[in-house]
């Protein structure tokens, strides 16, 4: 236990805004995580590695030389064709089968990414260094690295270009189309079969982008990624599906809530603390509905 | 039960009980493979006939590992210097102190977890379908995740449970484990078998194939679905606590709660034979047992990419498990009368 959170208003701060800036990134996750549920009735556990693994493309280019910056780029390009490749191989066989079989489907693909990229990458934590330097505030009783602040306006950009695109674009409408009726969509004719196929490569892109930017902000690790998941799960059913400023929301509150929980309780129990805002989080729900004698669905 | 089931019984049961005798090398295997046979058929009583997919049962199973030990090693001695004192075994267990420790243990191993289960059952179970899923799947890492931070069962070094005393070597001790993971097994089945033989499984199944139906029909489910929790929890704690004088070490994630192994394990065996049948998970956990410690033989370094492909091909071509697979093709055999007739015209009308 440490009370120097409330004795000392800087490290509030501190946690506050660190916690802002990773929430950001969070909701960016939890956004393809939305996306993918409400279009394609599936919960993806394996969203936590493909977010790994765009970390670690980034990594590689750090790695060659070239700015890991550019991953952001470069990853999400990659990382739609992976989506797209895990799509045609598993998910179309169980779109429109029972949720729980897709949850144990994406379970085996996660734990098979895990080894693959154990294999390939070492199980060493890595980072990739970005070498932008730090600013200081408050009398430099604040410290954010500028790769936050990169990370997170980033992460900005590419949510209002994706808001902007399912707004505009044919595809966009197609993909709005079939979330809200497959069938119908189907006879007015939207192949649904490529809509969902390039919805989950526009989830595997969001992942490979904020995998690059987790690689350049924090550090990556081949078995990282199952917290990831629950995160954005966490994020979407706080929020709930199609609600993109909720996202944005509860993805900030997410990562100030870590920060507070890194602080308080050590850093040894943050993920645990994670898993076990979930269960709170559904329990609280589950209570609430149940008054109503509804429940979670 | 007609006379050819007793005889299978009684042939299983000479054969479990000369087993260690016949294999002597495979003791621990035949061990492991006795508690994984109680993780599947425990998992199938909530998982297979209740229709609550938990990926948590791992919850229970750890509890039982880490309280088993704890008290194993707290009736006799200081529980926090044992951990600190990593492997070195500075106190040593007499014989009756082991087996003393080792049954009280076992016992609380059981009823701990069961009332765990009991009492966190009201608010997971109200939760549905793949909520239910990922609420025990986040319990179950919780769990590990938080368990690491304690010191006094290890941290994140370990806990080495007391080693076997001094008596016959390693071949006594394997004859020890093995019996009891087979004590442990037949204990099960005995029990499963009784309560699938009654009321209550059917108002489990009811809960599966429709709970408001089952609500509107004045069937108490909350009650039901606790209990059937409860008896997961049962065995799942007695399981854990004999795997963990098994293996001899306790590590918080990699051996406890490991969601990643055991969690996932329990429910790929219940699914690869066949959910909501009594002897599916057994068959399935056999199975999957030959599989693993192929994967893990022949494979190895490669058994997770093997075990990710597995999970895929069973979850996407064989949902309905090897005993679905039977009772499709053989529909008499389970008892089910079929009208030739009205079974080609449905054929059709797909």
């Amino acid at each position: 236990m440490d009370f120097l959170v409330f004795q000392y208003p800087m490290i509030t701060i501190q946690a506050c805004l660190d916690g802002l800036l990773l929430g950001i990134l969070f909701a960016l996750i939890a956004y393809g995580m939305a996306l993918q549920w409400g279009v394609m009735n599936i919960i993806n556990i394996a969203q936590g590695d493909l977010v790994i693994l765009g970390g670690y493309i980034a990594y590689f280019m750090y790695l060659y030389g070239i700015h890991p910056a550019w991953g952001v780029i470069v990853s999400p390009i990659i990382m739609y064709f992976v989506g797209i490749a895990i799509y045609k191989l598993v998910i179309n066989k169980v779109v429109d089968r029972d949720l729980f079989i897709s949850i144990l489907a994406t379970f085996g693909i996660s734990i098979l990414f895990m080894q693959l990229m154990n294999f390939a990458f070492g199980a060493d934590v890595v980072l990739a260094n970005s070498g932008y330097g730090t600013t200081m505030l408050f009398d430099n009783n604040v410290v954010l690295p500028n790769s936050k602040i990169f990370s997170a306006f980033i992460s900005i950009v590419f949510a209002i270009c994706l808001v902007v695109y399912m707004k505009r674009s044919k595809l966009g409408r197609a993909i709005r189309a079939t979330a809200q009726n497959a069938r119908a969509a189907k006879i007015l004719g939207v192949d649904t079969e490529k809509v969902y196929a390039a919805t989950f490569g526009i989830n595997a892109a969001l992942c490979g982008v904020a995998g690059a930017l987790i690689s350049i902000t924090f550090t990556i690790h081949p078995y990282m990624g199952l917290p990831y998941t629950i995160r954005s799960f966490m994020i979407v059913i706080v929020a709930g599906l199609g609600n993109l400023p909720g996202v944005a929301m509860s993805g900030m509150g997410l990562g100030i809530f870590e920060e507070f929980a890194d602080y308080i309780l050590g850093t040894e129990f943050r993920i645990g603390s994670v898993f076990l805002l979930l269960v709170l989080i559904l329990v609280y729900r589950r209570f609430k509905l149940s008054r109503k004698r509804e429940y979670l669905k | 039960m007609n006379k050819n089931s007793w005889i299978l019984y009684i042939g299983i049961l000479v054969f479990g009980l000369i087993a260690p005798f016949i294999f002597p090398a495979f003791k621990v295997q035949l061990s492991i493979l006795c508690v994984l046979i109680v993780l599947a058929t425990t998992w199938n009583i909530q998982g297979g006939e209740m229709g609550y997919n938990s990926f948590g049962n791992i919850l229970f199973y750890g509890l039982g590992m880490y309280l088993c030990a704890s008290v194993q090693v707290g009736m006799f001695f200081p529980l926090a210097e044992w951990t600190e004192s990593g492997g070195e075994k500075t106190f040593v267990h007499t014989p009756s102190q082991f087996f003393q420790g080792m049954a009280v243990g076992l016992v609380v191993a059981a009823v701990v977890p069961t009332i765990v289960a009991g009492l966190i059952g009201y608010s997971i179970l109200g939760l549905r379908g793949h909520y239910f899923a990922i609420c025990t799947l986040g319990l179950g890492v919780a769990a590990g995740e938080i368990s690491g931070g304690i010191e006094i069962i290890g941290a994140g070094q370990g806990f080495t449970t007391p080693p076997f005393p001094n008596i016959g070597g390693l071949e006594a001790r394997g004859e020890f484990f093995y019996f009891l993971s087979f004590g442990a097994l037949v204990l099960t089945f005995i029990a499963v078998r009784a309560i699938y033989t009654t009321r209550f499984r059917l108002i489990l199944n009811a809960i599966r194939d429709n709970e408001d139906k089952a609500e509107a029909m004045g069937i108490e489910t909350m009650k039901y679905k606790i209990s059937g929790w409860m008896i997961s929890a049962f065995f799942c704690g007695l399981a854990g606590g004999i795997m963990g004088g098994l293996v001899g070490y306790i590590d918080s994630t990699d051996v406890a709660f490991d969601g990643r192994e055991m969690g996932v394990f329990m429910v790929l065996m219940a699914i690869l034979g066949g959910k909501g049948t009594l002897w599916g998970p057994i068959i399935g956990a056999t199975l999957f047992h030959f599989f693993k410690e192929g994967f893990w033989t022949f494979f190895l370094g490669w058994q997770y990419v093997a075990l990710g492909v597995l999970i895929v091909v069973i979850v996407i071509y064989f949902p309905e498990g090897l005993m679905g697979w039977l009772r499709e093709k053989y529909p008499e055999r389970f008892g089910e009368v079929v009208d030739e007739a009205d079974r080609k015209a449905q054929v059709e009308l797909k």
